[in-house]
């Protein structure tokens, strides 16, 4: 047999570091809706960032923002939000964002 | 060099297992208590409490407690020691399964009963047939000799950088666990020397306090495949090793059991019994009376069942005329026996030949003398042609 795949982990076991690539599965993929902010609502307290499962929040300053490359659509952000900031949009909105 | 004459004692099988870990110097122990075992629980904490084990014992709830902590401490690269059996065995199934998936080379003692369905507290090898895809490598000794001397060897294999799998040694509860006989004790420098070579390899993965380190984590897809394919790859490599590491073991100490699969008589015989454990030792006497009765019968003791001894078994009974395998189990959903089972599968490559089943042994029933010899018996009359039964249960008929 001839093992043409290029192995993705370095050791035996199925052993990985943070700066590895098998830690960073686009999780974005699975989501559905997405967390989308209005910002006259936010205060910046940051429970959001705090809940936010993958831990996938930017802080940018004065609000925080989800990175899409890893965000799942849980809506945990919009759930816990204090302020109602949040809204969760269905993804078919966003098709033409690619 | 040569290992010095060990002390002989007359030692009961758990305690033999027990006295074997001590001389290995595990760093973390956990065992629950569980028939026929326990005299290895009590004998390793004796061990720790008088001074002559310098480890941590962690008193576990139960054994999926007991994998989930060696497994733990195996990843953070302590030599790790847990003994259980029969329920205790598949209270663990899950850990077992993490801890094979993990590639933690853990040490561990079954000793085998039969398992949960009938409250039978009774010797069979159920228990270790129904873990046998857990992707452990899984051996079965023979007498109380046998038991310290392969779970020495069982380190050697577990830790090879190039295995780093959970090893399971296999021995028959009540009649060796409870069976006092005499056994010659290795001296722990000799042990150390034995061991001595794993500490020249390079270091395997291990956890390591504050850095972002897992194993275990994101087998998805090519991840999962790939780690299934290394672990898959290191059962077939593991069973030269156990080959290898046999001879070595051998020379050093004066005591060898031919690895894989252990042949007795086979050499000139036209007919072969495969037997396990300590059946395996009773057949050998069956097998010198009956060639003494001018019957060419030869055996085979399956020493390695996971991995699957293929091409040894294959060396050995390629061209024999007829083939009795005797197991103490049972395989649910096949009519054969379990290792019967698995002989079938390389039927092709010893050529066409009657291979016959038996079940014995059972719930604490006797492999006898008279059992193996009506088996020797039944197997050279198919040698010769004459119609023969599949399957038999000795104990229904």
């Amino acid at each position: 047999m001839v093992i043409k795949h290029k192995m993705i982990f370095k050791t035996e076991g199925p052993w990985s570091d943070a700066n590895q690539l098998m830690l960073k599965l686009d999780t974005g993929s699975w989501r559905t809706e997405r967390p989308v902010l209005d910002k006259t609502k936010c205060n910046y307290c940051g429970l959001c960032a705090i809940y936010c499962p993958p831990q996938c929040m930017k802080d940018m300053g004065d609000h925080y923002e989800a990175n899409l490359v890893f965000c799942k659509g849980c809506g945990i952000c919009a759930h816990e939000c204090p302020k109602q900031a949040y809204t969760m949009k269905p993804e078919g909105e966003f098709t033409n964002e690619g | 060099m040569k290992a010095k004459k060990g002390k002989v004692s007359v030692i009961t099988g758990n305690v033999v297992a027990a006295h074997a870990a001590r001389v290995c110097r595990p760093e973390v122990v956990a065992c629950y208590p569980i028939t026929p075992q326990s005299e290895v629980a009590e004998t390793l904490s004796g061990f720790v409490a008088d001074g002559s084990l310098d480890a941590e014992i962690v008193e576990v709830e139960g054994e999926n407690s007991a994998m989930n902590v060696v497994l733990a401490a195996s990843l953070a690269g302590a030599r790790v020691f847990t003994a259980t059996s029969s329920y205790g065995l598949v209270y663990m199934y899950d850990a077992m399964l993490q801890a094979s998936g993990y590639r933690a080379p853990v040490v561990m003692v079954n000793v085998n009963r039969e398992t949960p369905g009938i409250q039978a507290v009774s010797s069979g090898q159920q228990d270790m047939i129904s873990t046998r895809d857990s992707g452990w490598a899984q051996i079965i000794v023979e007498n109380n000799q046998e038991i310290i001397d392969q779970i020495i060897m069982s380190y050697r294999l577990a830790e090879d950088f190039d295995i780093q799998l959970p090893v399971m040694v296999n021995y028959d509860g009540y009649y060796l666990s409870y069976l006092a006989e005499a056994v010659e004790m290795p001296d722990q420098a000799d042990v150390d020397a034995f061991l001595a070579p794993l500490k020249n390899q390079p270091q395997r993965p291990r956890i390591i306090p504050g850095a972002a380190t897992g194993c275990g984590t994101h087998g998805i897809e090519m991840g999962y495949v790939e780690a299934r394919y290394k672990h898959w790859s290191a059962l077939e490599r593991a069973k030269q090793k156990v080959d290898d590491i046999d001879k070595e073991f051998g020379d050093y100490f004066g005591r060898s059991y031919g690895g894989q699969i252990e042949e007795y008589r086979m050499n000139d015989a036209d007919i072969a019994i495969v037997a396990s454990g300590s059946a395996a030792g009773t057949a050998k006497t069956v097998v010198d009376a009956k060639r003494a009765d001018g019957i060419k019968v030869g055996l085979v003791k399956q020493r390695l069942f996971r991995p699957f001894p293929e091409e040894r078994l294959i060396q050995a009974l390629k061209g024999k005329k007829a083939v009795g395998v005797i197991d103490r189990s049972v395989c649910f959903g096949w009519k054969y026996g379990p290792m019967c089972t698995e002989l079938k599968a390389i039927a092709p490559s010893i050529g066409a030949m009657p291979i016959l089943s038996y079940i014995d042994g059972l719930a604490n029933l006797d492999i006898t003398i008279p059992h193996i010899g009506r088996v020797v018996d039944e197997v050279n009359a198919a040698a010769k042609g004459k119609a023969y039964q599949d399957v038999t249960w000795i104990p229904m008929e």
